[in-house]
């Protein structure tokens, strides 16, 4: 329950801010660019988008089921919509028209879920984004991506744009370190390896992905060497890098800022459990709505953090509850 | 447990028939040199073919919306045989003019319309919800040309064909976007959310039709939801709204006509549920009963004209 020392002396940053830039930039590139948003303007970090592009920033105001459709037609027009809402409202009020009228539709619509996880802290449960990865996970044909840094944001959002059909990308607003190097790949299906190790695998996404490393520090520190992968493509994951995980190490630990109901550990789970069964541990907020608290409290609670992925991982090496 | 499908659905994707389309293509030039009285007898007479399509091709399937089927025909009809610029021949041409059939139940109305252009063979009405027919019981834009987005929940199609519309206007494209609805569909939410952004946004390019047959799944929509007054709806959030008898067709044609305020424009198209069959007319049970093989015969008898 206690927070963690961890490396944080490093700048942070609120990946909103590097999705908005690249953006801008990509909107600079391609006409066909635009934003949709449901008067999210501002919490979208949209406000120098629609200073430079004042007529490529459409507005629906607080309606999301319209807002998912209206990107739709616009894609059927021949543009690229970016549409943007805080993750638990894109996800949740408008689930069925992410379902029929994007992904089954097959239309180029890029779904940008901002502020997810438990980012929104003392605002509540009503506010927090934990069940997107298992909600979008289970629509057939839509990649489900979770940047974990700057760098993976501003690649998403290039990715995306060049996909052809539509996507989920989840857009980290709890400011996180950047974790990736110069050179990474960024494709679908594929994890970065972060660190080698044969003792144990950790998967993590988005704002875990940071704490992972510090808990592989601290499990260096202890002779145990972890294997660390960023899995950005929650779907489609990366099955050959996990599998490897699971024959080649003693287990796999996975952390998402998420319910564990549906998302990442839920993927890797189905996975190993049909094709190379494994010790595991799927770290996330289980089953329960979180507790009043700002979103660095709330993570600390839940065990998300280094102490709590360090502890997991020997716990899947020694057998323990697992 | 194996099957064996008839090779006609080997094909999972509908293709253009060519000299259908064509035909569809001339025909359409020609209805606009029309007279009145010229333009009505033909429109009459490609909609009492769709009408019986839509009767063989749900005795086929054993299953479908014939009501609502046949109270949106006139304006299915009205649409593409005069309204609308397409070309079956280039469904993903980006000027076309976009129709969106929201209420998706009413698929084998809008493959029979669809049919009669050219969009795809009529012979492949015969598949309608046999397995692996890219005729799904609601339409989807994957696999059959013609339809603009997979429509089928209801409360959709609108908001989707904002979308078009819009982007119509930030392209500086002159497309135009009709989309229809059914009235008991009006009861979405998500239906109102797209009328506002229309009307904010001053789409003088979209049309919005209301199949206004006022009978819903289990009752009459005003005994479900109150619906009333439906055009005054319309009017209070922004639309130029018309009123008319959606089986007339040249008050749908002339309806289908441009915006004369620069705002969205509303129809409000007063229909018959079954309409054309009269032992299927303004009967609740009809909404997605199957006829007998009798009944099929009587109501390919009285669509003989």
């Amino acid at each position: 329950m206690t927070a963690v020392a961890t490396s944080t002396d490093g700048p942070t940053f609120d990946c909103r801010v590097d999705f908005a830039d690249e953006l801008a930039k990509l909107a600079r590139e391609d006409d066909r660019i635009v934003a949709v948003c449901n008067d999210s303007v501002g919490s979208s970090n949209l406000t120098a988008f629609r200073e430079e592009f004042p007529e490529r920033l459409v507005n629906v105001g607080i309606a999301e089921q319209d807002l998912v459709g209206v990107g739709a037609g616009l894609a059927n027009a021949g543009l690229i919509p970016f549409v943007c809402a805080a993750a638990p409202f894109l996800t949740g009020r408008a689930t069925e028209q992410i379902k029929a009228d994007v992904a089954y539709s097959e239309r180029h619509v890029v779904l940008c879920g901002q502020s997810p996880g438990m980012a929104y802290g003392e605002l509540g449960p009503t506010h927090h984004s934990i069940e997107d990865l298992s909600w979008m996970r289970a629509v057939a044909g839509l990649p489900v991506v979770v940047p974990a840094g700057p760098q993976q944001t501003r690649s998403a959002v290039r990715w995306a744009a060049s996909l052809g059909r539509g996507s989920y990308l989840r857009i980290p607003r709890f400011k996180v370190p950047e974790v990736s190097q110069e050179g990474d790949v960024f494709e679908a299906g594929r994890a970065v390896q972060m660190r080698g190790g044969e003792d144990v695998t950790i998967v993590a996404v988005g704002t875990m992905v940071s704490r992972a490393v510090w808990a592989a520090d601290t499990l260096a520190a202890q002779g145990i060497t972890a294997r660390l992968l960023n899995m950005a493509f929650v779907e489609p994951l990366d099955r050959a890098a996990v599998l490897a995980a699971a024959t080649e190490t003693g287990g796999i630990v996975t952390v998402e800022e998420a319910t564990t109901s549906g998302g990442l550990g839920a993927a890797i789970a189905s996975l190993v459990a049909q094709q190379k069964p494994c010790r595991m541990r799927i770290l996330g907020i289980d089953g329960q709505f979180a507790p009043t608290g700002t979103a660095s409290y709330l993570l600390d609670h839940f065990g998300l953090n280094a102490d709590g992925i360090a502890q997991a991982a020997r716990d899947v090496i020694g057998g323990g509850r697992g | 447990m194996t099957t064996t499908h008839p090779s006609t659905i080997a094909s999972t994707v509908l293709r253009v028939d060519e000299p259908a389309a064509a035909a569809y293509s001339q025909a359409v030039a020609r209805n606009r040199t029309l007279s009145r009285d010229g333009l009505r007898s033909e429109l009459v007479k490609v909609a009492t073919g769709v009408r019986r399509d839509i009767i063989t091709t749900i005795q086929g399937s054993q299953l479908g919306h014939v009501g609502g089927d046949l109270s949106v025909t006139d304006i299915l009809v009205t649409a593409y045989w005069h309204a609308l610029r397409v070309d079956p021949t280039r469904p993903e041409d980006l000027q076309r003019d976009r129709f969106v059939l929201s209420k998706g139940h009413c698929a084998a109305a809008l493959y029979s319309t669809l049919a009669s252009c050219g969009f795809f063979p009529r012979a492949e009405l015969a598949t309608f919800a046999k397995p692996l027919s890219p005729l799904n019981g609601h339409p989807n834009r994957v696999k059959v040309p013609g339809v603009e987005t997979n429509t089928g929940p209801l409360g959709h199609g609108f908001p989707v064909a904002t979308g078009c519309a819009l982007g119509a206007k930030l392209l500086g494209e002159d497309y135009r976007t009709i989309v229809v609805m059914g009235d008991g569909e009006m009861q979405e939410g998500s239906n109102w959310e797209a009328a506002m952004t229309a009307a904010h946004y001053e789409l003088h390019n979209i049309t919005a039709i209301v199949d206004r047959n006022r009978l819903q799944q289990g009752a009459r929509t005003e005994d479900t939801k109150t619906l009333e007054p439906l055009h005054d709806k319309w009017t209070s959030f922004g639309w130029e709204t018309r009123r008319i008898d959606g089986h007339d067709h040249l008050a749908i044609a002339e309806a289908m006509g441009p915006s004369t305020t620069g705002k969205p424009v509303a129809i409000v198209a007063d229909t018959i549920k079954g309409k054309g069959v009269s032992f299927m007319e303004d009967r609740v049970e009809w909404h997605h009963k199957v006829p007998s093989d009798e009944q099929v015969l009587a109501a390919l008898e009285e669509l003989s004209g």
